[in-house]
């Protein structure tokens, strides 16, 4: 359903859109394009002087080979925490739809960690797994792994992969839930009278009809990978153990604020954004398609 | 094929609260046995326990000769058209109809066989291709039907399969699906609240509210001679006018001032004793050629077109009469009303059951 609202006013609008326009303009498009402007600039090591190089810091990222292992770093972390996030919350989802007792409880606490800062998160995975202060890392050595994921770069990976899936399952919990409930009950009912069991039924027809939740999902991880870990990555490795956790997001900040190398850290930038942009405009068009049964 | 008994069958929810207070029933192999009653009176919860969608608190549901209380519904062999079709909306019509085959592990060619001639059946054979969502209501219900068609299956359980569609079509549907009924030969339990379709359906035609069986009988017997104030006033529209009255002596009873005479009634009825006097709206003639009369009060009159309603008001009572246009003057404001003591049903003021003879 259209709901409009008529005003008499000509300018009271404007005035209501005024805050949300601003804060727009100010937060994102100003500094979008002060990125674009300064991707096209060489500045010198005490930020006096700039000049105009043109397509000279991209064509200096792509001859970087850390920029091609950040961005392997990046596909092996974004799709790890995509899949381990989308799977657990789905399993959480399946088994909260079922509504056993205490489930409203239960589905209160699922979307807790949402709400927990990155860094907040990342510090909290620190805590257990550091490796000689963490309360976890101790039974890990004692099983024989020599458990260190401040030199370890697999180890590294692993803990941050965990930190940020945990972050994200609350997020995909909650949309995976509302799509089962979204699936009528006779459906499932029907299914059951035509002889499918419980595993076959989630396949053959729960599975299906939630295809474009899960696409969803998919992207918006994807997106959460991308940007909003960079304080989980700070808090956990920093990038380390020698750049092997640096992804692309963080590998900005590092070249840009840490590096100083404005130019490359806003090329960087670009790219990632034009990354983005391809992703949400594949996603509308996929749901547009598919979202209607 | 098989029949259905059902023993004392009973449903409790979470907190005592008895949605099926013991219900006993036979249908026989074959025949098409209609639920009906006002909503939450326990007839879907009936039929969902024979489905197996819902645990059984006590009793034994039989399918054939077997108990099916702890089988799963995919092997009670059994067949469900639900109200809102419950079609799989991402896959095609002949997938739709195919999947409960490939779920019992049916040949490839078989499952085409059956899905083919169920959709000859049911005239939906262009539709094969299509997904559900670019169906019309009437053709999804098609779809619902040949989905439980093509699997044979020993029961067919309808749960109100035609409150979604509309007045024309649910006739149209009504009578395919009577036709259908008869020449598959399939046992049938039909659940729905609406009098019209239990009536015109139904071999064998069970009355709850509830949670309990009011009354089994044909469309006919349930119709002629109700068992408690509750069929009568459920089971006809517009539905019998009850009158208070009193008990004068062996088939004599008083409405007010007025006596009409009656055949069906008790024996050994206290004279002076309260009573409750049933009359149909369709059973009752202007005039005062009958046995005994009634004078009544019009108050105002309905056009259904081929008859008019009549309410008004008979000692004091609501009262309504129905009769063919033009039969009566519409401006008339009294009445005289030709009483046929066989078409008088009393009731029992306290325990609601028919006072009649044995």
């Amino acid at each position: 359903m259209e709901k409009r609202a008529f005003f008499s006013n000509k300018i009271l609008p404007y005035a209501l859109l005024l805050p949300q326009l601003a804060i727009t303009v100010i937060f994102f498009y100003l500094p979008a394009s002060q990125a674009v402007w300064q991707s096209f600039l060489l500045e010198d090591a005490f930020g006096l002087s700039s000049e105009f190089v043109g397509f000279e810091n991209y064509r200096h990222l792509f001859a970087q080979p850390e920029y091609y292992r950040a961005m392997m770093t990046t596909v092996i972390f974004s799709s790890s925490v995509a899949i381990l996030s989308l799977a657990c919350s789905l399993l959480l989802a399946t088994q909260a739809d079922k509504q056993l007792r205490g489930g409203e409880g239960l589905k209160t606490l699922l979307i807790w960690p949402y709400a927990v800062a990155p860094v907040i998160a990342g510090v909290l995975w620190i805590f257990m797994f550091h490796p000689t202060l963490g309360t976890l890392s101790h039974p890990i050595k004692a099983l024989g792994i020599d458990w260190n994921p401040m030199l370890n770069a697999t180890h590294a990976m692993i803990l941050l992969v965990l930190s940020a899936t945990w972050k994200q399952i609350s997020y995909n919990f909650l949309f995976f839930l509302a799509g089962l409930q979204a699936i009528p009950k006779s459906v499932i009912e029907a299914a059951a009278i035509d002889g499918s069991g419980p595993l076959r039924r989630f396949w053959t027809i729960i599975f299906p009809l939630l295809s474009p939740t899960t696409f969803f999902l998919i992207v918006v991880n994807i997106v959460y990978v991308f940007f909003d870990t960079f304080g989980i990555i700070d808090a956990v490795t920093g990038g380390g153990p020698a750049g092997r956790t640096t992804t692309l997001v963080y590998k900005v900040y590092a070249d840009g604020r840490l590096g100083g190398d404005l130019g490359g850290s806003a090329a960087q930038s670009v790219i990632l954004m034009i990354i983005v942009i391809a992703l949400t405009a594949i996603q509308f068009r996929y749901v547009e398609r598919r979202v209607q049964y | 094929m098989a029949g259905v008994t059902l023993d004392t069958v009973k449903k409790v929810y979470a907190g005592n609260v008895e949605a099926v207070k013991g219900v006993s029933l036979g249908i026989d192999d074959g025949s098409f046995c209609v639920l009906v009653g006002p909503s939450g009176c326990g007839k879907s919860t009936l039929l969902r326990m024979i489905a197996g969608l819902e645990t059984i608190s006590g009793g034994a549901v039989k399918i054939g000769n077997r108990v099916v209380n702890e089988v799963e519904p995919s092997d009670r062999d059994i067949a469900m058209v639900f109200q809102n079709y419950a079609l799989y909306p991402h896959m095609s019509v002949y997938d739709n109809m195919a999947y409960g085959l490939k779920n019992r592990g049916t040949p490839k060619p078989e499952i085409e066989k059956r899905v083919k001639e169920a959709a000859r059946i049911l005239a939906i054979e262009p539709f094969l291709d299509r997904k559900p969502r670019q169906l019309s209501g009437g053709q999804r219900q098609r779809v619902a039907m040949g989905r439980a068609i093509v699997r044979k299956p020993q029961v067919f359980l309808f749960d109100e399969p035609l409150s979604n569609l509309d007045a024309k079509l649910r006739v149209q549907m009504r009578v395919e699906i009577k036709r259908l009924q008869r020449a598959l030969g399939v046992t049938s339990i039909y659940v729905t609240h609406d009098q019209v379709e239990a009536m015109t359906l139904s071999d064998k035609l069970v009355v709850m509210s509830g949670g309990q069986i009011e009354q089994v009988g044909t469309p006919a017997e349930v119709y002629r001679r109700p068992e408690t104030r509750f069929v009568a006033t459920f089971i006809g529209s517009p539905p019998m006018n009850i009158l208070p009255g009193k008990v004068e002596g062996p088939g004599r009873v008083s409405i007010g001032d007025q006596m009409i005479t009656v055949t069906d009634m008790k024996d050994g009825l206290t004279p002076g004793s309260a009573i409750e006097v049933g009359l149909r709206p369709e059973d009752v003639q202007a005039g005062t050629a009958g046995a005994s009369t009634l004078t009544m009060d019009v108050d105002f009159v309905e056009e259904l077109g081929a008859t008019q309603l009549f309410h008004g008001k008979v000692a004091g009572a609501a009262f309504v009469v129905q009769a063919s246009t033009g039969q009566i003057p519409a401006d008339a404001s009294h009445l005289a009303l030709s009483i046929d003591p066989a078409n008088v049903h009393l009731f029992d003021p306290q325990t609601t059951k028919r006072l009649g003879r044995i």
